[in-house]
């Protein structure tokens, strides 16, 4: 039976890949070292309990290594037929995600200790699912993309479900899951279209044939495709429309894990949509713009104006961050005109955001530690007896409102850029809404430092609480990631000028 | 010594109250002797640069920008980290460089409640960097950054320190400015997308700047944030209309700020809820950085748009001259009546601004100080009469000249100067204004810039009555019965002295020799004033 199936195959032998292992070295670091926090805790049960943290940490940054040695070498390396390439952006996306799941780590070492979780699963499984995201920035090829999206999810479903004795939690890990499947059934619908219109599953061959086709014989069922592709990711990150689970979610699940979705969770399925679109719908620029147009405006304004009414400072962070989702969407409508600025200002954005976030997260963890509640009104009088964490809150809520020195100017400058350089009606509609929303922005973060600044404590319990290192060392780095960004955009440019990424990826 | 200045002067004198901050942070908060010497050593040695650096200023040669500092620092978007010091920035520098030490004298007995001196002075500190970074910056991107920074320490300043409706008038501040840049960053971006080389003698000025310039074409794209080459550029290659728009972004940045009508509306908010230093501090130095800001970026860098728009800031500048004065006429709060003759005064500026003359131009970098040291003194006394009768309610107060006759004197003498009495400052910020406005640049509307002229000059007489009759009503008379023999009520003490008497002095001084500023300024005016055409 198979011997006759065999014989159908055309004649061509299979040709086993020759593997560039320098190239995928840093997903081996990673997947190795998952396997040995699983073995391990089988082995050993509670005995590797307290190394569990250290461990992740290390195989964290270990594979950061291979990813700078890469770097240094500069080449761009395709692999697997051209549906896998390391180029000099996915380096960057790659550190960022190693970096951010490492500081992730800080914050989850006392807070999964003290709450008495599972800690082991929990390690492996955030480490599993960098690995889903690692794989995400190099894949050119839809499958490769939709495994990666499916790898670096379902441990987040996980996660998110953390605390088991508590309803919300529950909530959580439910809502999300449910609208997870949810999307991908619509991804994957609107990428096997694609496959049927483009012929394959590399974007590089369906970019050919969508220029191919025009407006001709399926053009129809090119536009349904990609909007059925857009909506799947426009879930993930958390637009408007599709952005209703995240607030829920971002509420139950424990502290830590909210700021692993709503940072490498949502870069992820950035990177995803710069693959996709750069690389292959920017065919189509008609078809998108106005797609991503109506995201960006919607996701930006609705997302201010529900942040506005929050007071849980967990709750305004989820909403801000789908106005802030909203930002960064809002280049990929400029994408006929600005190709490269809109590329990297998307990147920067990423960048930028996953620092100022995870930072506003981990403060708010530290703070959490003795309000025991996320309400922001709990948070008044800190400046009166923790000065130092007020500051580095009020660094964080600045940067995310934009105001300079800090990081966040330069993230909304490189998208006011982007879309004004490309002198088109929509982008300058685009620019002039985005001004606006983010002065709109500006009032609930103030709102936040308010509280902290000029308020007094609630119940008059003045007494500092003693914040453990490793909580510390995450807002010490990501407050000098924002201070540096800030100060000196340069270092951000001089590592994200894709241009020879985006010359390489022009029509 | 020049070589030093040239390449660390301007960077010293923004970075050294910075660095004070950063020195003040490491400071226990109990060592409060520690944290006012950092607290006044940083600013009395950014002076002391200062200083150095007027003393080895070409007044020759103040057309141009000297001490130029020029670095790499986002190569991507070609934005250099560019400073120079020219006779337009060098009046407001010096300005700023005044005003910061003495506040910081006049806090040093006491700091507004809640107390906290450490976060007081660290934030005044920061501001202080911000203000001179922006009078020195030569880049859009900088001066921008430093323009925001303004933003923070002042929003802490009033919302701590301030006074009951602190929260409201603190975001109210925030979100006004910030709306206003918002849109101007959006018109420098255009800016720099639109932006062409130009032709002729400009072309020429450009490619002696180097760099990416050097061998430029007419009509190739500038690509800079730049403020010298944007200004040779002069909106070369962008439609009229299109630059009109971008002025329109930069006009609700700056007009924000400054603040002209109708967007003043922080401002009354803003005074009268600030702790005394921060009214000083806003008063004195940040509602300049939207008048500078037209001088030295909106009117040379979109001279087209800036003749279209000049009617337009005329006729708003006068509304807010004469509803200034109308406002202050009906306020019953003495900080919110100085509050409401800024409003008056900055139109004075305003209105030499739009004229787009040198003389006019002129005036208004001389308005720009006369009112920084005049409300600033006006401001100090309102903190220091609020301190002594715990209240500013005009109705209350009275008899200041008998329970302290020296403040009442004081105050006298501010209120003279704020009313434009010639030999004091306020007349040579005030009456070349309106002078200029009888002659505005040619193409302007004649007609309409004469009536501006008398309706602007009505407004003196209502600043002379609003002034004469808050003085009355506060100094004349015998003190009521509540604060007949209130203990608290004491005369000038010596670190109010030692804050006031060079104030006083320095209004005198520029009362007597105008020409301090006006020479200084005059050449660098005329040279925005050729360009625009006027």
């Amino acid at each position: 039976m198979i011997a006759t199936l065999l014989q159908l195959l055309p004649e061509a032998d299979f040709l086993s890949p020759t593997i560039d292992w320098h190239a995928i070295a840093p997903e081996m670091v990673i997947l190795i070292g998952s396997l040995v926090l699983i073995l391990l805790d089988s082995f050993k049960l509670d005995k590797a309990k307290p190394f569990m943290p250290t461990l992740a940490s290390l195989v964290l940054l270990g594979a950061l290594i291979p990813v700078i040695t890469l770097a240094i070498d500069g080449s761009t390396r395709v692999l697997f037929g051209g549906s896998y390439v390391v180029d000099s952006m996915s380096l960057v996306l790659k550190a960022l995600f190693l970096v951010s799941a490492y500081i992730v780590v800080l914050m989850s070492t006392n807070y999964v200790a003290d709450g008495d979780y599972w800690e082991s699963e929990y390690y492996s499984l955030i480490v599993a699912a960098v690995l889903g995201m690692l794989v995400m920035c190099s894949a050119r090829d839809l499958l490769m993309i939709f495994v990666a999206l499916e790898l670096l999810s379902i441990p987040a479903y996980m996660l998110a479900a953390w605390r088991k004795g508590d309803e919300k939690s529950n909530e959580a890990g439910l809502k999300y899951y449910l609208m997870g499947v949810f999307a991908s059934a619509v991804l994957l619908y609107g990428m096997s279209l694609m496959y049927g219109v483009g012929r394959s599953t590399r974007l590089d061959v369906i970019a050919e044939n969508l220029v191919r086709i025009g407006d001709g014989r399926g053009a129809p069922i090119v536009t349904l495709a990609m909007i059925f592709v857009i909506i799947g990711f426009a879930f993930k990150v958390s637009a408007v429309p599709f952005h209703t689970w995240a607030p829920d979610t971002y509420e139950g699940a424990p502290t830590p894990v909210t700021a692993f979705l709503a940072v490498a969770s949502k870069t992820a399925g950035f990177v995803a949509l710069i693959q996709i679109v750069f690389y292959c719908f920017a065919a189509r620029p008609d078809i998108i713009q106005p797609v991503f147009a109506v995201l960006a405006i919607l996701s930006m304004t609705v997302g201010n104006l529900i942040a506005l009414k929050q007071t849980n400072v967990v709750r305004m962070l989820a909403y801000s961050g789908i106005a802030q989702a909203g930002f960064m969407l809002a280049p990929f409508a400029v994408i006929e005109t600005n190709r490269e600025q809109a590329l990297s200002s998307i990147v920067i954005y990423l960048v930028i955001y996953a620092a100022m976030n995870l930072g506003a997260f981990a403060v708010i963890i530290a703070i959490t530690r003795k309000t025991r509640s996320a309400e922001i009104t709990s948070l008044g009088g800190l400046f009166s007896y923790m000065p130092g964490l007020t500051v580095v809150m009020t660094i964080f809520l600045a940067s995310l409102a934009g105001i300079p020195p800090f990081g966040g100017w330069y993230a909304k400058f490189g998208v006011w850029q982007a879309l004004i350089g490309g002198n088109t009606a929509l982008g300058y509609a685009l620019a002039i809404i985005m001004a606006i929303n983010t002065v709109v922005a500006a009032y609930y973060y103030l709102n936040v430092a308010k509280t902290m600044w000029f308020d007094e404590a609630p119940d008059g319990d003045t007494a500092p609480v003693k914040i453990p290192f490793t909580l510390i060392g995450a807002m010490g780095i990501t407050v000098v990631a924002t201070v540096m960004f800030g100060v000196l955009p340069g270092l951000l440019t001089n590592i994200s000028d894709f241009s020879p990424v985006a010359a390489a990826l022009g029509r | 010594m020049m070589n030093f200045l040239n390449d660390w002067g301007l960077v010293l004198t923004i970075f050294l109250p910075l660095a004070g901050a950063l020195v003040m942070m490491a400071i226990p908060k109990q060592s409060e002797g520690a944290i006012k010497l950092v607290a006044l050593g940083a600013p009395l040695a950014a002076a002391a640069m200062g200083i150095l650096l007027m003393l080895n200023f070409d007044y020759g040669d103040s057309e141009s920008l000297q001490f130029m500092v020029n670095r790499n620092w986002i190569e991507l978007i070609n934005s250099n980290f560019i400073l120079g010091l020219d006779g337009l920035s060098l009046p407001l520098l010096a300005l700023t460089l005044f005003i910061v030490p003495l506040v910081v004298i006049y806090s040093w007995q006491h700091v507004p409640n809640p107390g906290n001196p450490k976060a007081f002075f660290t934030l005044m500190l920061i501001l202080e960097t911000a203000m001179i970074g922006s009078f020195l910056a030569q880049d859009l991107i900088l001066f921008f950054v430093f323009f925001e920074v303004t933003l923070l320490p002042m929003y802490f300043l009033i919302g701590v320190w301030g006074g009951e409706q602190r929260r409201y008038a603190s975001i109210k501040f925030f979100l006004y400015t910030l709306f206003g840049s918002a849109f101007m960053i959006v018109a420098f971006v255009a800016l720099y997308f639109l932006a062409k080389a130009p032709t002729g003698i400009a072309l020429e000025q450009l490619r002696a700047l180097g760099g990416s310039y050097a061998d430029m074409q007419a009509g190739d794209p500038l690509r800079s944030f730049g403020m010298q080459a944007l200004t040779y550029s002069g909106a070369a290659g962008i439609a009229k209309t299109t630059a009109i728009v971008i002025f329109g972004g930069m006009f609700l940045g700056f007009g924000i700020k400054v603040p002209m009508f109708p967007f003043h509306t922080w401002l009354p908010d803003a005074h009268t809820q600030a702790p005394t230093q921060g009214s000083v501090i806003l008063a004195a130095v940040l509602l300049k950085l939207g008048t500078y800001g037209f001088i030295r970026i909106a009117i040379p860098i979109l001279p087209v748009a800036a003749r279209a728009w000049a009617p337009i800031i005329g006729i708003l500048a006068v509304i807010g001259i004469i509803y200034g004065a109308l406002g202050c006429l009906a306020q019953t709060d003495m900080k919110r009546l100085i509050a409401f003759s800024s409003v008056s005064h900055m139109g004075y500026t305003m209105l030499g601004i739009s004229t787009l003359t040198a003389f006019g131009l002129n005036a208004a970098v001389f308005g720009m100080v006369a009112h920084g040291l005049i409300t600033g003194l006006l401001f100090f006394i309102a903190g220091s009469v609020k301190e002594r009768y715990h209240t500013l309610d005009i109705k209350r107060l009275g008899g200041l000249l008998i329970s302290a006759p020296k403040m009442g004197w004081i105050l006298g003498f501010a209120t003279m100067a704020s009313l434009g009495l010639p030999g004091l400052a306020g007349f040579w910020g005030e009456f070349p204004a309106i002078l200029a406005a009888y002659e505005p640049a040619v193409g302007l509307n004649v007609a309409l810039f004469r009536t501006l002229m008398v309706l602007a000059a009505v407004g003196t007489v209502l600043a002379a009555g609003y002034l004469l009759w808050l003085y009355q009503r506060t100094a004349f008379g015998t003190p009521s019965e509540e604060f007949e023999n209130d203990p608290n009520i004491t005369d000038v003490n010596k670190f109010e002295w030692l804050a006031w008497s060079p104030i006083i002095a320095g209004i005198v001084i520029l009362g007597f020799f105008p020409g301090l500023i006006f020479n200084v300024a005059g050449p660098a005016v005329e040279v925005i004033a050729r360009t625009v055409g006027g």
